[in-house]
């Protein structure tokens, strides 16, 4: 029973976080792409006035996390004439509930131990993990063809038919990617992907799967983008050809849902990149006992802040993650829609496939996985 | 897997397969379809074939049924009004349900049903280990040529879309012909 308990607290903080990333992504979208291009951006709405006292710039947080979700929620929730009602209004909520329940197989820290009993650090510990997660990303596509299909709208269809064949392709990328890295863990399993990850190479090089399977991250990160719709592939939507694609007969919170699935999906592919390439919650150096540093010094660091740790480092490096993305959706311009399909058919999937392929003979040659 | 759970995953799914021949709208059809095959896929994950389970999710659910959702959309099927085709059709459709119901009664009934909730497999049963083992011994041959004739599929499937009819070709001929002449 205490299990289920922890397991569901775990579940909620795990969902929580993800939408908490989300809501960065979305102060970065608005700010950041303002730093980037060299203009004011958010700077209206100051509630007390009381940093514009001390002279502090202001930062726009509550024109973007408070008033543009307001307005959202309290607009009219518009359905257009002919649109097909029951799955104009599920559509959103198909595409953002996979999302948002694949964040719970993601391990987010090591075990830790409180009051003499010990939880490990993932809400539910899946020995098939790895395939969960393929699953839950291979339904999320039915919100968006939906979206576009319930608008009674041709460009709300062709926005959709985009999206889900994009969406569609690059899954098969990403696929081989993650088969890649399944087969050097040799487990489907995320929290015994991470602790293999632990130790070092040479006696300073963290064991992170970045060091084995350049290629992979590359695969998943490019894949992951075009997965969350973003520039450099957000060909769903184009001002001047399809509006904006399948959303474009949604309206307050249905559409708020469609661009927070976005965001999620952004935090989702950060949060998968950690855990199978940058080490998940390891800490370089960092063991049970405490940090062994290359020079062969010893610092001892209680098994509690071993764990928290754990978790700062998981969390840390999704947040550069997220920012690395939002700094990709504001650096690049957009393929064209066949450059964005050439992209996915002849490039990576032969480099995932070929990928696989080394990596089978070196598992092999290797003496395999186990 | 609780009793529970498998009445209500029974319940749903013949729910869904229900709509599947009964809703009038295709898309509506497929939906219910992607539900009956996502709640099959859990009944298989709790019966510890996880890997079947989560396979049937992905493959099914996941990438099959998006290519039906295009089908029916490239078709740009209508809304059913009303039952249609052959007297003669219905009634021999109904006799036909009609056996076939028989025929699960006499087969199911005399043996009294009894349902296990309880799995006794040995362990790794279901797990992606167990399941290669078998595929790549087992049932190796099997496997190969099923693969050969999924290539097989794929690359008639490009030949046919790719195919130039003679009509096609002396268009081209003309047009190459007429550059020509304009040069």
């Amino acid at each position: 029973m205490t299990e289920l308990v922890v397991g569901a607290i775990e579940a909620i903080l795990m969902v929580l976080i993800g939408l908490h990333l989300s809501i960065f992504l979305l102060y970065f979208e608005r700010k950041g792409s303002a730093l980037i291009q060299d203009r004011v951006g958010a700077n209206r709405a100051a509630i007390t006035g009381f940093g514009r006292k001390l002279g502090m710039p202001n930062l726009g947080i509550v024109n973007t996390l408070v008033a543009d979700p307001l307005k959202l929620f309290t607009k009219e929730d518009f359905v257009p004439e002919g649109a097909d009602h029951f799955l104009h209004g599920l559509a959103p909520f198909l595409a953002l509930f996979p999302v948002l329940v694949t964040f719970v197989v993601i391990p987010f820290g090591d075990t830790i131990t409180i009051a003499g009993q010990t939880f490990n650090l993932q809400a539910a510990n899946l020995n098939a993990a790895a395939l969960y997660l393929l699953a839950t990303i291979g339904i999320g596509v039915y919100g968006v063809a939906l979206g576009g299909w319930a608008s009674n709208n041709r460009w709300a269809l062709l926005g959709g038919i985009r999206a889900t064949a994009q969406m569609i392709s690059y899954e098969i990328a990403m696929g081989l990617a993650i088969v890649a890295v399944i087969m050097t863990y040799g487990t489907l399993d995320l929290q015994e992907m991470v602790r293999s990850q632990g130790g070092v190479w040479f006696g300073f090089l963290p064991r992170w799967g970045l060091f084995v399977q350049p290629l992979a991250f590359i695969l998943l990160l490019t894949a992951g983008v075009a997965e969350s719709k973003r520039v450099p592939f957000d060909l769903p939507e184009g001002e001047s050809e399809l509006i904006l694609g399948y959303m474009v007969e949604y309206s307050g919170g249905k559409q708020a849902a469609f661009m927070f699935t976005d965001f999620a999906e952004q935090a989702l592919t950060a949060m998968l990149l950690v855990t199978f390439f940058l080490g998940g919650w390891q800490v370089p150096w960092l063991y049970r006992d405490g940090f062994h540093l290359p020079g062969g010094h010893i610092i001892a660091v209680a098994p509690l802040l071993v764990s928290i740790l754990g978790i700062v480092s998981f969390l840390v490096k999704v947040v550069v993650l997220c920012a690395f993305l939002g700094l990709v959706r504001w650096t690049l311009p957009r393929f064209r829609y066949d450059q964005l399909m050439r992209l996915g058919w002849k490039g990576l999937v032969p480099l995932g496939l070929a990928n696989v392929l080394v990596t089978a003979f070196i598992v092999v040659a290797t003496g395999g996985a186990h | 897997m609780p009793a529970g759970l498998f009445w209500f995953l029974a319940a749903l799914s013949i729910l869904a397969a229900l709509g599947v021949v009964l809703q009038r709208n295709p898309v509506h059809c497929l939906l219910a379809l992607v539900l009956t095959l996502l709640a099959i896929a859990v009944l298989f994950i709790g019966q510890d074939a996880i890997v079947v389970g989560f396979l049937q999710a992905i493959v099914y659910a996941g990438a099959v049924m998006v290519l039906f959702l295009f089908v029916i959309w490239l078709l740009n099927l209508p809304v059913e009004s009303g039952p249609t085709g052959h007297l003669a059709l219905k009634l021999f459709g109904t006799l036909a349900v009609a056996a076939l119901l028989a025929e699960l009664a006499v087969f199911l009934v005399p043996s009294r049903l009894q349902l296990k909730f309880s799995s006794a497999h040995a362990a790794g049963y279901g797990s992606i280990d167990a399941l290669s083992q078998t595929l790549f011994s087992e049932y190796l041959i099997a496997f190969e040529v099923t693969s050969v004739l999924l290539l097989v599929a794929v690359i008639g499937a490009v030949a046919l879309a790719r195919r130039t009819t003679q009509a096609e070709l002396q268009e081209r001929k003309e047009a190459s012909a007429r550059v020509e002449k304009a040069a």
